[in-house]
C-alpha cells in the first residue's frame, strides 16, 4: 500500500533515530511505519502500551485510533475499516484475544486483512494479570471455531516488534487474511533501544484488487483480490459460506468443501514464504543437542547455549520468528543429526509438542509459568544435564 | 552492569532506571529497562531495573544486581539480600538504616543525604533521584556524562531540565568530593 | 418485448429474488420501506454500505438491498459499521438487523454507538421474538408469553428500546410498525438525512415462530393489533404506566443536534497532522 504524504511525513520526522521503547511502544510505531490507518482497541495489560502510544502518534500520521467498549467491537471495527481499503489494527492481551475469536473468524471467512497484536499474559482468566507468559500459542492457531489456517509471528525484542509490524500488514494483503503478532508481557514491557528506518528503506506490500465483484471470494485466483467498500461494485461480505461473488450458500456441500480448502491452503501454500527464523549451529556438526526457542524466551535460551558453548559443548540453536504455519521444514532439518531438543517456553509445552510431530528424535519442554522468564542459569544447567 | 533502583512511587525512581538505560543507548550499549507494572506499582513500592553491557543481553530479569539503590527502608530491607557479593549500595542516609545480617559479603556501602540535599539546595526533593544519578554514575560510570546529561534533558518535564542537570551535578560533586 | 420492471428493482439483488421471508413476515414491509426511503432521497445505492448480524430482519440488507453489504456475526453489526463509517465519512452507513442483535447480544454496542452519535442509521427490527432460530425468548418478549424456551411463561419484562437509545444519547430516534408504512418510510429519510446516531425501533410481525403463540396467526392479525395498540407519543406523554401497558408509542421520540463522533476524530487528525507539518516547517 503507498504511503500517504501524511505517513510520509511522519516517516520523516522519525526517520534516522534511535528509541528507548518498551516493546509495545515499538509495535505501536511499527506500525505507524507499516502505513496502518486505523486502530481500534479496549485496554488491558499487558497491552495498553500500544493503545496509548497509537493513540497518540496515529492522528499525526493522519490515522484514526479509537477505543471500542470491548475487544469484540474492536475487532469488529478493523473488519469494517478493512473493507474501506484501510490497514487496520487492534492489540490486546489473553482475555481479549479470547473475546475476539468469533470475529477473528470472521476475519478469516470473509479473507480480511488485519493484524491482531497479542501481548501474551498468563492465565487462564485473569491468572496473573500483570505477569508475562506464553500461553496463547495454540488458541492463536485454533481459537476460532471451525478449520482455519492463521500466520502469527513473534517478536524477541522491542526491535523486532517494530520491525515485524511490517510483515504482519504486508503478510494480511499479501494472503488476504488476519495475522497475530503473537508478543509476550516480557518483550511488551521491557525498553531498549529501537532504530526507526529513514524512509527510503520503508516498502510496503500492496494489497492486491479484483476488476470483477464476481471474484473477490474466489474464481480463478487461490488467492483472489479485492474491491473495496464505496468502489460502486455492491460488494457482498459475509462470514456464511459463500460463493465466489460472496452471495451465501449455506448447504452444497462442494461450495462449503471448496471454499475452506482454498482459505486453508492459500496459507499451507505460502508456507516457505511465511516461514521466518533464525539458526545458529556449531559448525562442526558435531552438536546432538539442540535448542528451539521464540519470543522473551530465546533470549535467555540463547545465551544459555551461548554460556554452554564457552564450556565447549556442541549446542545448535533455532529460533522461530514465525509460529504459524509451522516450520516444519526448517525444522525437521534442524534436527537430523540431533539426538535431543530443548525447548524452554513459558508455558507448560506448547510448541514443544507441535515441534516432536516433525522431528525423529526426543524432544524435551523446558516450561516455566509463574510470571517470570527463565533466567539463563536456569536453561544452562538443562542444557547440561542433557549433554552429560 | 545491573543496576535495581527501589523506593516509593513519588520518588523518581523509574525515571532514574530509565535514564540510566537511554544513556546507554546514546552512548551505543546495549541497555534494558523493566519496573514493577499494574497493580503493584501503585501507592507504594516502586521498582526500576537496567541492565548495559557491550553485548546482546540475554537476562530479560535478572534476580541479582552489582548495584542497589535504595530510597526508602521497605525497599533496602526487600533487596539488598540480592545485591551480589562485591556489589554496591547506595543510599539516602536519611531515610534508610541499614542492618549488617541482611547483606551480602563485602558489598561496598554509600549512603548520602540525597532527598534533604534536594529539598535545602533546590527546594524540591523530587530531584533526590538526579542527585543520586550524577552520584552513582561518578562513582562506578555505567554510562557517559555527556550521555546522561542528554538522557535528563530528554527525560525530564520541559521547564525543569535546568534544575535536574544542576541537582546532577551535586551528585557528581558530592561523589567527587569523596562524600557517603 | 421485455417483462414491466417495477422501479425498485434498481434497490435489490434481482438476480436473488423471490425472497425468502416466510408469508406474512413483516421484514418484506421494511424492504419495501426501505427501498423508497432511500429511492425517495435520491440516494445511489453505490453511496451506501449496508451492514446486519444474524437473524431474519438481517437478509434485508443482505443479501436483498443491493449496495455495499456487511453481514457479520450475530450482535456486532454496529460495532463493524463503526469501522467502516470512521474511514469512509462520506459514504451512507445503514444497519438493519433484529432486537435479537442489536438489543440483545450486542446491546452494549448499542449504547455505545448512540452515547458517542456515531453517524449510523439503525434501523431494529423488533419482532419480539428469535424467529430464525425456531422462537425462543428475546429480551424484547413481552411478560407472560410462553415460547420454546419459556415453556411455562416468560417472567421478564421486556426492553424498551428506543427510550434506552433516548437516554443514551442518540441524535434521532423513532417508533413505528409495520402497520404505519408511510410515517416508517418517512422517518427512515429523516433519519439517513439526520447527522448523528439514528435509531428507529420498527415493530414487526413473525406470524410463523411467535404469532402462532400468542393467537396471531396471520401477518395481518399482527397488523390490527399494531393498529390498535399504537399510540402517538404526542398523546402518550403524561400517561400513567397503568394506561400505557400494553400500547406501542408511536412518532419521533427525539431529534436533536450533537457533536458527530467521526466528524470529531477527523478534526483531531487534521489538528495533530498541521500540527506535524508546521513543526517541520511545512516539508513533506
Amino acid at each position: 500500500m503507498a504511503l500517504d504524504d501524511n505517513k510520509k511525513r511522519y516517516i520523516n520526522h522519525h526517520g534516522g533515530k534511535t528509541y528507548f521503547l518498551l516493546g509495545d511502544e515499538a509495535c505501536a510505531y511499527g506500525a505507524i511505519y507499516a502505513g496502518c490507518d486505523f486502530f481500534a482497541g479496549y485496554p488491558i495489560t499487558p497491552a495498553s502500551e500500544v493503545a496509548e502510544l497509537i493513540a497518540e502518534e496515529l492522528p499525526k500520521a493522519g490515522g484514526i485510533c479509537i477505543q471500542m467498549e470491548d475487544e469484540l467491537a474492536s475487532m469488529a471495527a478493523i473488519v469494517g475499516a478493512a473493507w474501506t481499503g484501510a490497514r487496520s489494527m487492534t492489540a490486546t492481551s489473553g482475555p481479549g484475544f479470547s473475546l475476539m475469536q468469533e470475529n477473528i473468524g470472521y476475519a478469516i471467512m470473509t479473507e480480511t486483512p488485519c493484524v491482531i497484536v497479542n501481548v501474551q499474559r498468563s492465565g487462564p482468566s485473569t491468572g496473573q494479570a500483570t505477569k508475562p507468559a506464553q500461553g496463547d500459542m495454540l488458541q492463536a492457531r485454533w481459537g476460532t471455531h471451525g478449520d482455519h489456517n492463521i500466520i502469527a509471528l513473534a517478536p524477541n525484542s522491542a526491535q523486532e516488534c517494530f520491525d515485524l509490524m511490517q510483515d504482519c500488514f504486508d503478510l494480511a494483503d499479501t494472503y488476504r487474511t488476519p495475522v497475530i503478532l503473537l508478543m509476550d508481557g516480557e518483550i511488551g514491557h521491557i525498553r531498549e533501544s529501537v532504530v526507526m528506518p529513514e524512509l527510503s528503506s520503508v516498502r510496503h506490500t500492496s494489497r492486491k484488487r479484483a476488476e470483477r465483484a464476481e471474484e473477490i471470494f474466489g474464481g480463478q485466483e487461490l488467492i483472489p483480490g479485492m474491491i473495496h467498500y464505496g468502489e460502486g461494485s455492491n460488494v457482498h461480505v459475509t462470514g456464511s459460506t459463500h460463493l465466489a461473488n460472496g452471495m451465501r450458500d449455506v448447504t452444497t456441500p462442494h461450495v462449503h468443501d471448496e471454499l475452506i480448502r482454498r482459505i486453508y491452503k492459500k496459507i499451507d501454500s505460502g508456507r516457505e514464504d511465511i516461514v521466518r527464523i533464525e539458526t545458529d549451529t556449531v559448525a562442526n556438526g558435531k552438536s546432538r543437542v539442540g535448542v528451539i526457542s521464540y519470543g522473551a524466551s530465546a533470549r535467555p535460551a540463547r545465551g544459555a547455549v551461548k554460556a554452554a558453548r564457552a564450556e565447549g559443548k556442541n549446542i545448535d540453536f533455532l529460533r522461530l520468528i514465525s509460529i504459524w504455519p509451522f516450520a516444519r521444514k526448517q525444522v525437521a532439518e534442524f534436527s537430523r543429526d540431533l539426538d535431543l531438543i530443548l525447548v524452554p517456553e513459558m508455558n507448560l509445552g506448547q510448541m514443544s509438542r507441535e515441534i516432536e510431530r516433525f522431528v525423529d528424535c526426543k524432544v524435551i519442554a523446558v516450561p516455566k509459568i509463574g510470571g517470570v522468564p527463565h533466567t539463563v542459569d536456569e536453561i544452562h544447567q538443562v542444557i547440561m544435564e542433557a549433554v552429560s | 552492569m545491573i543496576v535495581r533502583f527501589a523506593g516509593f512511587g513519588g520518588q523518581g525512581i523509574v525515571v532514574s532506571s530509565y535514564i540510566i538505560g537511554k544513556s546507554a543507548v546514546l552512548d551505543g550499549k546495549k541497555a534494558i529497562q523493566n519496573q514493577a507494572y499494574g497493580s503493584e506499582s501503585r501507592g507504594g513500592e516502586c521498582r526500576g531495573d537496567v541492565v548495559i553491557a557491550n553485548e546482546e543481553i540475554y537476562e530479560l530479569e535478572p534476580t541479582n544486581y552489582d548495584v542497589l539503590v535504595a530510597m526508602t527502608q521497605p525497599a533496602y530491607e526487600a533487596f539488598v539480600p540480592l545485591l551480589k557479593p562485591g556489589g554496591t549500595l547506595i543510599l539516602d542516609s536519611d531515610l534508610v538504616v541499614t542492618d549488617k545480617k541482611l547483606e551480602p559479603k563485602k558489598i561496598k556501602k554509600h549512603a548520602i543525604p540525597a532527598t534533604d540535599i534536594a529539598f535545602k539546595k533546590f527546594g524540591r526533593k523530587i530531584v533526590a533521584n538526579m542527585i543520586i544519578l550524577g552520584y552513582m554514575n561518578t562513582l562506578l560510570s555505567p554510562v557517559s556524562e555527556s550521555a546522561l546529561e542528554k538522557a535528563i534533558s530528554e527525560s525530564v518535564p520541559k521547564g525543569t531540565e535546568k534544575m535536574n542537570l544542576e541537582a546532577m551535578r551535586e551528585g557528581i560533586r558530592l561523589a567527587r568530593e569523596g562524600k557517603g | 418485448m421485455s417483462e414491466p420492471r417495477h422501479r425498485l428493482m434498481d434497490f435489490v439483488r434481482e438476480e436473488i429474488m423471490p425472497h425468502r421471508f416466510c408469508s406474512g413476515c413483516g421484514c418484506g414491509t421494511v424492504l419495501n420501506a426501505f427501498t423508497n426511503a432511500v429511492e425517495g432521497l435520491g440516494l445511489d445505492s453505490a453511496e451506501m454500505v449496508c451492514v446486519s448480524g444474524i437473524g431474519c430482519s438481517s437478509w434485508i440488507p443482505s443479501p436483498y438491498f443491493r449496495a455495499d453489504t456487511l453481514h457479520t456475526t450475530h450482535g456486532r453489526p454496529i460495532a463493524f459499521a463503526t469501522g467502516v463509517k470512521i474511514l469512509r465519512p462520506d459514504l451512507t452507513v445503514v444497519v438493519i438487523a433484529g432486537d435479537g442483535d442489536v438489543a440483545g447480544i450486542g446491546g452494549n454496542h448499542l449504547i455505545h454507538a448512540a452515547r458517542r452519535n456515531i453517524d449510523l442509521s439503525v434501523f431494529m427490527v423488533n419482532n419480539m421474538i428469535y424467529g430464525m432460530t425456531g422462537g425462543q425468548v428475546a429480551p424484547t418478549t413481552p411478560a407472560g408469553v410462553v415460547t420454546t424456551t419459556t415453556p411455562h411463561s416468560n417472567v421478564e419484562p421486556p426492553f424498551r428500546v428506543a427510550d434506552l437509545v433516548v437516554a443514551a444519547g442518540a441524535s434521532y430516534v423513532a417508533r413505528w410498525t409495520t402497520y404505519h408504512v408511510f410515517p416508517l418510510l418517512e422517518s427512515m429519510q429523516n433519519a439517513i438525512k439526520r447527522k448523528g446516531f439514528s435509531f428507529i425501533e420498527i415493530m414487526s410481525q413473525c406470524p410463523e415462530n411467535y404469532g402462532r403463540r400468542i393467537g396471531l396467526r396471520t401477518g395481518i392479525d399482527f397488523l390490527k393489533q399494531f393498529k390498535e395498540q399504537a399510540l402517538r407519543v404526542e398523546k402518550a406523554n403524561g400517561m400513567s404506566e397503568e394506561e400505557l401497558k400494553d400500547r406501542i408509542v408511536i412518532g419521533k421520540l427525539c431529534d436533536k443536534e450533537r457533536p458527530e463522533y467521526v466528524s470529531e476524530l477527523h478534526r483531531i487528525t487534521r489538528e495533530q497532522v498541521d500540527k506535524l507539518k508546521k513543526e517541520m516547517g511545512g516539508a513533506a
